[in-house]
């Protein structure tokens, strides 16, 4: 800690914060630009100048960046001296001198940076008369829109695509007032965290593409704070409304999971929200009728199911691990535990269950994304981050880059000084290795990679284990160069202050789980201070593992044992995980299924009555992250307020209603809170879920907390095309928070719920600092949700063994070739892949081959293969990787029209001759 | 056998120099020139004594001492700035557990009517790499960059072809003079910005990034060039340092004119409508109208001197008045200004203060690298004001603007010291030559007030 005196009055703060932080921190407002909480402090905009003094007697002072100054004990600043207040009003005209008057019409503007340091620094009449510099902007892409004329050259884009993301397509080109960010010619930009380029851009150079095309000013948002569906990281998102739909979604800070970062499937793949196509009301359908859906009224929906389901033998429900615990808990409670299947499919749910226990038992802790970068030596067992679990790639970057800034930091360069830590460390990096089965977008950063089958990846991480502990179980016929490439793992993992262990559910390997479980044990055992993170590949996967319940195809086989003739899915597409055969064939025997989901999927048009579920936007509740963190993401909107017709409704309350119909009694059930409750009540390892979030009855002296900003408007006029009769609005009796501007929005009181960042004279995203307890740290009142998995501290005595069913090295045969599935951030997933801008950038399904094979079958880049596998037979275009080992295939999971039961398995191929 | 071919005649930087009388005891860096201009290569260097100072470095002094006797002679960095070469070299970090560095020659001779690096590295390339030996020595380098302006093709050939040489005769390479030594040296040539002058834009331009300066701390003589303790000196500076090392430090302070605080001699020039523009090998402390009238022969064509400056386009205009001054740097300290490069530019009374000083902005501004806001934006926004002012289409207010753009693109508020150089002597043109921006102004009647211009309102 030191004191600083700033305009007469003293402060306590961070010694090792440059300036500017600690008046950030201190609430303090000085404008800037180019500085960046996440990216330090480069010193080019020279917007944060202040007056610093020799000491209390100098009067003189002279001008500093605070970005590039050090706290010095006993200093003496001035924000509000003259020179510096007119100073920095310069800085803001010159910058302002080539932006365009274009704020009415740009995307940017209510929630722009510039905007808001224009109107900080008092600059108000333009005195530039002469000519603004024009350019040429480029089409990027889906996601981003350019306008290249609104720069003022703060280069924070680049910095965060380049440094922070490791992104190669975006460049700064030119000079002097000439400099152009962009790409070195039209084109989507590669990178998977394109869309924080629209956030970390302080003005409209970048803007929100999908939002631009049904575009509406922040302030006219109604917003709630959110949780990502669209993988297992967890991250907390803030999904913008208006007239019913999901207009955009931006990044909500979590100092522990996403800080200010989102990836592109989070913030673009919101689209299945709005799509035409989603059920909207109860749908009865009659095979034998000719007709087509009825649609039911919500009393006829429930008393027409219950009535079936009355009748039926014996109901099973089939949960989901892409909805909350609230509804699979409702829908355990409605057909009892011992009729209940978690929805996943047998292999994943085994393994889901093994993460748990290794998490439990390793002994080593799961680091949250935040703590993930503050690791110095990282083994990837099989995880292709970048497109599984995309966020924490880019916290696996940062531990990278850790050992950049750590270098530097022992020559006494500060954390904060990014230039001068990338010039000192000359890109020195704590060592990644990635053992995966392809090449990924991790590689650059590696030291070392390894690719192998899945099997050999197991391989691999058993040697690692075994060459850190004798007692580990040995691989013996691993090659000589695996050897010397595990001995130098190990010797690094020695060294480090800090390994992490990275595997996941994608290769679909127990194997791979097991050596990572071994290496966790003997890293431990070791006594080194390390951690393993565990990747499901689910929103809700560690939740529903927690919740228990029997797997999809124990249902399955029930069915088709006709041990039960009624099935409730809840949110949950059986096609995805199952063969069609085995789930056809099942539901043959179903007499009456009912799907409660927000989306057609094709278990969806399978069946005989349809409730339409909430999204993530219409509805709240509790998912469990990869890292064991329960986080509450509450409703956005009330549809029927747009659409007085429309039934959707949370999938617990459906299933609540249909629960208390049966028994006929009332419903019990009339609040989230309620259902979370029971939930911890009856779960043991959930009980702290209700802590996830404050519940309903928090107030904030005395008021919920708006979802809209207090600007907005147009309230009484939005519904005017039903009804020119102003409607009282929605009341929102599950959350704390109001669909209303009605309510507490400000950054005084503590709050962990925070629907959008606004802080007076701060519209931007920037405004997050205004919550934090210091600038890039945590907010105020706690970042949100609550862990529920730690470490046994007795794992060493009670916890698993080591593994020891180590697979045998892999066969190699001329004609038949194991079949792995390779992941797409665009496409791999379930509902964001039905958003149009990510269709645009889904590829289209191929075959990967390595280099090798493809020149022992004498294939050519525009072969077309034949690939059978079973009884199924693709015919997909040639993709050559440059690391897929011989004898192995790689075929994207997830994607339509490709047969979930290929992956694992041998295929024999065959080119297509072409005419 | 050398790949390279040497330009050997017909090299543009013979002048005056090579005809001005000059001795070893008194012209150091021009003594050995041919009054022809024909390069001095190795074995001509060496029988005018050449490499005599880097052998009584390398074998009689420790690294320290170097250090501490370039210190004390007092060279001063010749590049503009004049910070103390022996200074920097003293900062340099070095010891164990520190990995040895690089040494940079700064030979992007940019700055605008300089142009004396060039003669040194076309006619005297053996010269500079003593210097660099010398300095790689007392800095614990390993590495030498001779970081040259890309259009001095005739000084790239002489020094590759130097290089060459000294590098076979062992100068270069390991154990320089059987002390163990090792040091080698690679002359790489620029693509032609000015800011790759200013040093730490160098070793980014030199590491194949943009040529953006870097902030300090960390120097370079702590984190330079490719993250190791780096020395940036100049062509000029470099080459003052064999003599030293030879000739020892008295010899050194006994160069410079009385009143002088900067030692040894400077090469001095003086361009414009004078009768005889040249280069001269000078002592420091020589008055700027000596300079002019005994070198450069006065002003030509019966003109008369309205205004000068002394070292560069990034130094103060001064008006006729000061031509007095004594040429080192507190001569400049005790009016405020710099002394530069030392190449002077006297502007006669025919000339247009507002047209000079419009082109030199010009030239900054397309300079500026688009790093820092008062550079990047600043420096463009007076090349407009000056256009209008030269035109006579100035408005009332726009000389105070451009006084607020001197402020802000001053020393300590942009990045890099660019820009303050770009800007200081527009600042010093207003200062002295005020009536001649004001004559640039419409008087304020006919000016359209902004509401009255605006296109919307049809009256624009």
């Amino acid at each position: 800690m030191a004191t600083i005196h700033i305009d007469g009055k003293e402060y306590e703060v961070d010694g090792a914060d440059n300036l500017l932080q600690a008046c950030l921190s201190l609430g303090l407002d000085v404008p800037y630009f180019c500085w960046h909480p996440s990216l330090g402090s480069v010193g080019s905009c020279r917007q944060c100048a202040v007056k610093q003094y020799r000491d209390k007697d100098d009067t003189r002072g002279r001008l500093v960046m605070s970005c590039m100054t050090g706290i010095q004990d006993d200093s003496y600043i001035s924000i509000e001296d003259d020179e510096a207040v007119k100073f920095r009003a310069s800085i803001v005209e010159y910058l302002m001198r080539n932006h365009p008057h274009d704020c009415p019409v740009c995307a940017e503007g209510g929630h722009c940076h510039l905007q808001d340091m224009t109107v900080m620094t008092g600059h108000s009449k333009r005195r530039y008369r002469q000519e603004k510099r024009t350019h040429q902007n480029q089409y990027l892409g889906p996601f981003v829109k350019h306008e290249m004329n609104r720069c003022i050259a703060c280069y924070r884009c680049v910095r965060f695509y380049k440094d922070y993301a490791g992104g190669t397509d975006l460049g700064v080109y030119g000079a002097h007032d000439n400099v152009y960010f962009g790409r070195a010619k039209d084109g989507v930009l590669e990178s998977e965290f394109s869309g924080n380029l629209t956030e970390v851009c302080p003005t409209g150079v970048f803007t929100d593409k999908t939002h631009g095309d049904h575009y509406t000013r922040k302030w006219d948002l109604q917003f709630a704070p959110s949780i990502c569906h669209g993988c297992s990281s967890g991250c907390n998102t803030s999904p913008g409304e208006r007239y019913g739909e999901v207009r955009r979604i931006e990044n909500r800070y979590n100092g522990q999971v996403n800080q200010y970062f989102l990836c592109d499937r989070g913030r673009f793949g919101y689209g299945y929200v709005n799509n035409a196509d989603r059920p909207r009301l109860a749908l009865l359908r009659d095979p034998s009728a000719e007709e087509a859906d009825i649609t039911l009224s919500v009393d006829a929906a429930l008393d027409r199911t219950a009535e079936r389901l009355k009748r039926a033998r014996r109901v099973i429900g089939i949960g989901s691990p892409r909805a909350s615990l609230e509804s699979n808990f409702a829908l355990r409670e409605l057909v009892g535990a011992e009729n209940f299947s978690t929805g996943i499919e047998a292999g994943e749910l085994e393994r889901l269950h093994l993460m748990q226990r290794m998490l439990r038992e390793s002994g080593l802790p799961t680091p949250s994304q935040r703590e993930i970068e503050h690791h110095d030596a990282v083994i990837v067992l099989g995880e292709d981050l970048t497109q599984t679990a995309a966020r924490i790639a880019l916290s696996l970057r940062q531990a990278a880059r850790g050992g950049a800034v750590e270098l530097a930091g022992q020559y006494k360069i500060p954390d904060w000084n990014a230039a001068a830590i990338d010039n000192y460390a000359q890109g020195y990096k704590h060592p990644v290795f990635m053992a995966t089965v392809t090449e990924t977008k991790l590689d650059d950063i590696a030291r070392g990679t390894y690719h192998g089958s899945p099997d050999e990846i197991a391989r691999f991480g058993f040697g690692i284990a075994a060459a850190l502990d004798a007692s580990a179980p040995s691989v013996g016929d691993l090659d000589d160069d695996v050897q010397r490439q595990v001995a130098d793992i190990v010797q690094v993992l020695k060294n480090a202050k800090r390994p992490l262990i990275i595997a996941g559910e994608s290769l679909r390997s127990n194997a791979v789980l097991k050596a990572a479980f071994n290496i966790a044990k003997a890293v431990k055992g070791a006594g080194l201070n390390g951690s393993l993170t565990l990747v499901p590949s689910e929103a809700n996967s560690m939740g529903l593992a927690m919740l228990g319940g029997e797997s999809l195809d124990w249902a399955i086989k029930e069915f088709a044992r006709e041990e039960a003739d009624a099935a409730v899915v809840l949110e949950n597409d059986l096609y995805r995980r199952l063969p069609a055969k085995r789930v056809d064939e099942a539901l043959d025997n179903v007499d009456t299924l009912l799907v409660v989901d927000h989306t057609p999927t094709p278990t969806c048009l399978r069946a005989d009555i349809v409730l339409p579920a909430a999204t993530f936007a219409e509805g709240d509740g509790t998912l469990v992250s990869q890292e064991g963190r329960a986080q509450r993401f509450f409703q956005v909107y009330d549809p029927s307020y747009y659409r007085p017709n429309d039934q959707t409704h949370e999938a617990w309350r459906w299933l609540h209603a249909l629960h208390t119909t049966i028994e006929d009694r009332k419903v019990d059930w009339t609040q989230l809170d309620q259902v979370t409750l029971e939930v911890a009540n009856a779960v043991p390892a959930l009980a702290g879920i209700v802590d996830a979030a404050p519940n309903a009855s928090f107030r904030i002296k005395g008021q919920k907390i708006a979802r809209s900003p207090h600007r907005s408007s147009g309230r009484t006029a939005m519904r005017a095309n039903l009804s020119v009769v102003e409607p009282r609005q929605p009341q929102d009796k599950d959350s704390m928070l109001a669909f209303s501007m009605e309510g507490y929005n400000g950054t005084h009181e503590p709050r962990q719920q925070i629907p959008f960042a606004w802080s007076p004279g701060w519209n931007s995203p920037q405004a997050w600092n205004k919550f934090q307890d210091e600038v890039g740290g945590s907010l105020r009142a706690g970042d949100p949700g609550i862990r529920l998995i730690e470490p046994d501290a007795d794992s060493d005595t009670r916890g698993l063994g080591y593994f020891s069913d180590i697979p045998s090295a892999f066969q190699l045969y001329h004609d038949r070739w194991q079949v792995v599935p390779l992941y797409h951030l665009h496409g791999s997933e379930e509902t964001s892949a039905r958003a149009k801008p990510v269709q645009e950038r889904t590829p289209d399904a191929y075959i990967a081959l390595g280099a090798a094979d493809v020149e022992t079958l004498g294939l050519d880049r525009a072969s077309k293969v034949r690939v059978r596998v079973g009884k199924h037979e693709l015919l997909l275009p040639l993709r050559i990787s440059s690391q897929l080992r011989r004898g192995v295939i790689g075929i994207p999971r997830g994607f339509e029209n490709i047969p979930v039961d290929i992956f694992g398995e041998w295929a024999r191929l065959e080119q297509e001759v072409r005419a | 056998m050398s790949l390279i071919t040497p330009v050997t005649s017909g090299l543009t930087s013979l002048g005056t120099c090579n005809s001005m009388p000059r001795a070893p005891e008194t012209h150091p860096l021009t003594w050995r020139l041919n009054d022809d201009a024909s390069p001095i290569f190795l074995d001509e260097y060496r029988s005018k004594n050449g490499y005599e100072g880097a052998r009584r470095a390398l074998t009689e002094l420790t690294p320290d001492q170097v250090a501490a006797e370039v210190k004390e002679a007092g060279i001063k960095g010749r590049g503009g700035a004049g910070f103390p070469a022996g200074v920097k070299w003293s900062l340099t970090m070095k010891g164990e557990g520190i990995p040895r560095g690089y040494l940079l020659c700064n030979a992007d001779e940019m700055e605008p009517n300089t142009y004396k690096d060039r003669m040194l590295m076309e006619q005297q390339p053996h010269l500079l790499i003593e210097g660099m030996i010398i300095a790689a020595y007392a800095n614990n380098s390993y590495r030498g960059y001779i970081f040259l302006r890309g259009e001095y093709v005739h000084a790239a050939a002489n020094l590759r072809y130097a290089v060459e040489e000294a590098r076979a005769a062992g100068l270069l390479g390991k154990d320089i003079f059987g002390t163990g030594f090792d040091f080698d040296l690679f002359v790489h040539t620029g693509a032609g910005r000015y800011i790759c002058g200013e040093e730490t834009a160098l070793i980014n331009s030199l590491e194949g990034k943009r040529a953006n300066p870097r902030a300090k701390p960390p120097f370079p003589g702590q984190s330079g060039a490719w993250g190791k303790p780096t020395v940036v000196n100049n062509v000029e500076t470099l080459c003052n340092v064999p003599a030293v090392m030879a000739n020892g430090i008295e010899w050194f302070h006994g160069l410079c004119r009385e009143g002088s605080e900067d030692h040894g001699t400077k090469l001095m020039g003086f361009t414009g409508k004078v009768r005889n523009p040249g280069l001269w090998e000078l002592p420091f402390g020589i008055t700027a109208r000596e300079v002019l009238e005994d070198y450069a022969g006065g002003m030509r064509d019966g003109l008369k001197l309205k205004a000068f400056q002394p070292g560069g386009a990034g130094t103060d205009f001064l008006p006729a008045s000061n031509i007095d001054i004594q040429m080192c740097s507190n001569g400049f300290g005790a009016i405020r200004s710099r002394m530069g490069t030392a190449l002077a530019l006297a502007m006669d009374e025919t000339c247009s203060i507002v047209s000079v000083i419009r082109n030199i902005e010009e030239f900054m501004a397309h300079e500026s690298c688009g790093w820092c806001t008062p550079c990047r934006d600043g420096l463009p926004w007076s090349v407009k004001l000056l256009r209008a002012i030269e035109a006579g289409e100035g408005r009332p207010g726009d000389i105070e603007l451009l006084e607020e753009i001197v402020h802000n693109a001053g020393p300590g508020n942009t990045f890099c010291a660019l820009a303050p150089g770009a800007i200081s002597p527009l600042g010093s043109a207003i200062r002295y030559f005020r009536d001649e921006f004001e004559a640039g102004i419409r008087s304020s009647s006919v000016q359209a007030s902004p509401a009255a211009a605006h296109p919307s309102l049809g009256t624009a």
